[in-house]
C-alpha cells in the first residue's frame, strides 16, 4: 500500500501521562499542604517527619490522628464524586450532569439520615441505606422526567434532579429537627458536607468504595464512550444500550452514595472536573475518570483547607466551598451550551 | 461461524407501544453480497423502522431476520455488532473525539473491556479510514469536520466494524452534489468488494443509478421491489409519493430518472 501511516494516536492522547503526573503531583502537594496548614499551622518538613512517626508527639497526633485522615477523606470524596458525574455525564449524554444536581447525592443523604434516625450506626448499613435512597431519588426523578417530558430529556432530568434535591434538603431539615446533637450529625452537616469528623475507618472504607466502584467504571469506560454516542450509534457498536445505561447509573450512583455516607452533601466537584478533564484533554472517558480522580481529590482537598482556614477558628461547610467554585462555572458552562 | 452475506427479511411487522398501525408489516426484502441495495419510500413508510429492527431497537412483533442462516434474534448486542455495522441517520457525539480514536471506537464489539488497541485492530482502523478517504483528518477532532468529512468519518467507523453486512440510513443526508456523489461511489465499491451493502435513501435517482436490487416502502408495506426499472414506475411513484411526477430515462447517463411536477402555476415546468 502506498498510504502513509499515520499514527492513530493524536497530540492530545500524547500529552495524557503528562497531564496525569500533572494531577498527582497537584493532588499530593495539595495533601501535603493541607496537612502543614490549620489552626496550627507546621513546618512541612514535621509534617514530612511525623507522617513517619517521628518528632514532637503532639505534632504526630495532629498529623497522624486529625489531619491526615481527614485530609484523605476529603481527597477521596472528591475522586468519587468527579468519577460519579464524569460516568453519570456519559450515560446521559449531558455535560451538566452530576450526582448533587440529579438528586442521587440529596437521595443518599435521606437515606442515610433515616437509616441513623432508626438507630443504624453500622457504617456499611448506613452506606447502604444511602445507595438505597440514592436509588430511589434517581427512580424519582426519572419517572417524573418521563411523566412530564414523555422521552429522556436530559434537562428536564436535571430540573426534576433539583427539585428531588430541595425535597430531600426538606426531609433532612425534618427529620433531624429533634434528633440529639450528642447521638446524629446535625442537619447542616448532610446538607453542606464535611470532612471534620474524618476518622481512619472512613477513610478505610470510602477507599475500597472508590477503589471498586472508580475501578469498575474506569474497566466499562469504553461503553461510557460508546454510550455518549446516543442510543442508535450504541446499538450499531454492540452495545445494550437501556441495560448498560443503567448498570453505569447504578455503580456511579452508589459511589456517590458513599461519598454522602462519609462527608454529606458536596456538590458541582463531579461537574466541574469532568469538564477540566476534558479541556486538559482526557475526552475519552477512561483517562477522563482517571485525570478527574486525580484533580476532583485535590480540588476537594484545597477546599476543605479553605473550609477550615478563611473563617478560622469558625470552620466553612465544605460544600458551601464547592458551590462558590461550581455555580459560576455551572452558568458559564450554560452558557456555551446555550449559544 | 461462517455466514454467506445475505440479508433477509422475512414477513417483519414492527408495532410501537400505544400505536395502533403497525410501523412495518410483513415486510420481506433480501440483500445480496456484492451489490447496493436500496430502500426507497416517502417519510414515515417504515425505514427508519427497518433500520431500528436491525439494530434490536424497534419493537419487533413477527417475523424474522437472518445472516446467511443464522437467525439474528439469537445474537446479543455484541455478536449483531461484528455482523451487521449500521451508520444510523442522525448522530451528535456528546464528547468530541479526535478522528482516529472515533474511528477505533468501531472495533468496540471486538475488544474486551481493558487492554489496548491490538495489531488486526490498528490495521483495520487505518484501512477503514484510508477506504473512506479521511486518513488526512485523523488528528482532527469530530467536531471540526465538515458535512462530507463528518459522513465519511462515520462510514469508516462502521468499516472499522468490520462486518459482512453495511446499513447505511440517509448517508447523504445534507450534503451538496459532489459529497452527496462520493458517497455513493464509495458505497458502490465497497459492495463491489463483496460486502452486502444497505442503504436507506430518499435520492431516486441516485439509487437508480447504483443500486442493483430497490425496495420501495409504503405505509409499512413493500410496494414494489427489483431493478430500478421494476420500481421506478410513473404511476406507482405516483401513488407512492401522492404527488404529479413523470419518471424518463435521463439521456446524459442512460439512468431512470424522477421528475416532480409542479402541482399549481397552470403546470408550467
Amino acid at each position: 500500500m502506498t498510504t502513509t501511516r499515520r499514527p492513530t494516536r493524536d497530540a492530545t492522547t500524547a500529552t495524557l501521562p503528562w497531564v496525569m503526573l500533572g494531577g498527582v503531583i497537584v493532588l499530593g502537594a495539595a495533601m501535603l499542604l493541607a496537612i502543614a496548614f490549620g489552626t496550627v499551622s507546621l513546618p512541612l518538613r514535621d509534617v514530612w517527619l511525623a507522617l513517619q512517626g517521628q518528632g514532637d508527639p503532639t505534632t504526630i497526633s495532629i498529623v497522624q490522628q486529625l489531619r491526615a485522615p481527614r485530609v484523605l477523606l476529603a481527597a477521596l470524596v472528591g475522586a468519587g464524586l468527579a468519577m460519579s458525574g464524569g460516568a453519570l455525564q456519559g450515560t446521559m449524554r449531558n455535560a451538566l450532569a452530576e450526582p448533587y444536581l440529579l438528586g442521587v447525592s440529596g437521595g443518599a443523604a435521606v437515606g442515610a439520615v433515616i437509616a441513623m434516625a432508626f438507630g443504624i450506626a453500622e457504617p456499611l448499613l448506613v452506606t447502604a441505606c444511602a445507595f438505597a435512597g440514592a436509588a430511589v431519588a434517581t427512580l424519582v426523578v426519572t419517572l417524573l422526567a418521563r411523566v412530564v417530558g414523555g422521552g429522556t430529556d436530559t434537562r428536564l432530568l436535571l430540573m426534576a434532579g433539583v427539585v428531588i434535591g430541595a425535597f430531600a434538603n426538606a426531609a433532612i431539615l425534618v427529620a433531624l429537627a429533634d434528633a440529639p446533637p450528642e447521638k446524629l450529625r446535625g442537619a447542616l452537616w448532610w446538607m453542606m458536607g464535611s470532612a471534620a469528623d474524618a476518622t481512619w475507618g472512613a477513610v478505610g472504607r470510602l477507599g475500597a468504595a472508590v477503589l471498586l466502584l472508580g475501578g469498575v467504571l474506569v474497566v466499562w469506560a469504553r461503553d461510557l464512550d460508546v454510550l455518549s454516542l446516543g442510543e442508535e450509534s450504541a446499538a450499531a457498536l454492540g452495545v445494550d444500550v437501556s441495560r448498560t445505561a443503567l448498570r453505569l447509573f447504578l455503580v456511579a450512583s452508589w459511589l456517590a452514595a458513599a461519598t454522602v455516607a462519609a462527608a454529606g452533601l458536596v456538590g458541582f466537584v463531579g461537574l466541574v472536573i469532568p469538564n477540566l478533564a476534558r479541556a486538559m484533554g482526557a475526552r475519552r472517558h477512561r483517562s477522563m475518570l482517571l485525570v478527574g480522580a486525580l484533580f476532583g481529590g485535590a480540588l476537594l482537598v484545597a477546599a476543605d483547607l479553605t473550609a477550615r482556614v478563611a473563617r478560622a477558628p469558625a470552620e466553612l461547610p465544605l460544600g458551601a466551598v464547592t458551590a462558590l467554585v461550581g455555580v459560576p462555572f455551572f452558568i458559564a458552562r450554560l452558557r456555551r451550551l446555550s449559544t | 461461524m461462517s455466514t454467506n452475506g445475505t440479508l433477509t427479511v422475512r414477513d417483519l411487522a414492527v408495532q410501537y407501544a400505544g400505536q395502533s398501525r403497525r410501523a412495518l408489516d410483513g415486510v420481506s426484502l433480501v440483500a445480496a453480497p456484492g451489490q447496493l441495495t436500496a430502500i426507497v419510500g416517502p417519510n414515515g413508510s417504515g425505514k427508519s423502522s427497518l433500520v431500528r429492527s436491525l439494530l434490536g431497537l424497534a419493537p419487533v412483533v413477527q417475523g424474522t431476520i437472518t445472516l446467511g442462516a443464522m437467525p439474528m434474534a439469537q445474537w446479543n448486542a455484541r455478536e449483531r455488532a461484528r455482523h451487521i455495522a449500521v451508520v444510523p441517520q442522525r448522530e451528535e457525539p456528546a464528547v468530541p473525539l479526535p478522528v482516529a480514536e472515533f474511528v477505533a471506537l468501531g472495533r468496540h464489539p471486538h475488544r474486551s473491556a481493558f487492554g489496548a488497541l491490538g495489531v488486526t485492530d490498528k490495521r483495520l482502523i487505518d484501512e477503514a479510514m484510508h477506504r473512506a478517504g479521511v486518513s488526512e483528518a485523523a488528528a482532527r477532532r469530530t467536531d471540526q469536520l465538515s458535512g462530507g468529512e463528518w459522513q465519511r468519518v462515520r462510514v469508516a467507523r462502521a468499516l472499522a466494524q468490520d462486518a459482512p453486512v453495511l446499513v447505511l440510513d440517509e448517508p447523504t443526508a445534507f450534503l451538496d452534489v459532489a459529497h452527496e456523489m462520493a458517497v455513493f461511489e464509495l458505497l458502490d465499491a465497497l459492495a463491489r468488494e463483496g460486502r452486502t451493502v444497505l442503504l436507506v435513501s430518499h435520492q431516486l435517482n441516485l439509487v437508480a443509478r447504483f443500486a442493483a436490487h430497490l425496495v420501495l416502502l409504503h405505509q409499512g408495506h413493500v410496494a414494489a421491489a427489483g431493478t430500478a426499472a421494476d420500481v421506478m414506475r410513473g404511476e406507482l411513484l405516483e401513488r407512492v409519493y401522492e404527488w404529479p411526477l413523470v419518471v424518463t430515462r435521463d439521456a446524459a447517463v442512460g439512468a431512470l430518472a424522477l421528475l416532480p411536477l409542479r402541482r399549481q402555476s397552470g403546470g408550467t415546468p
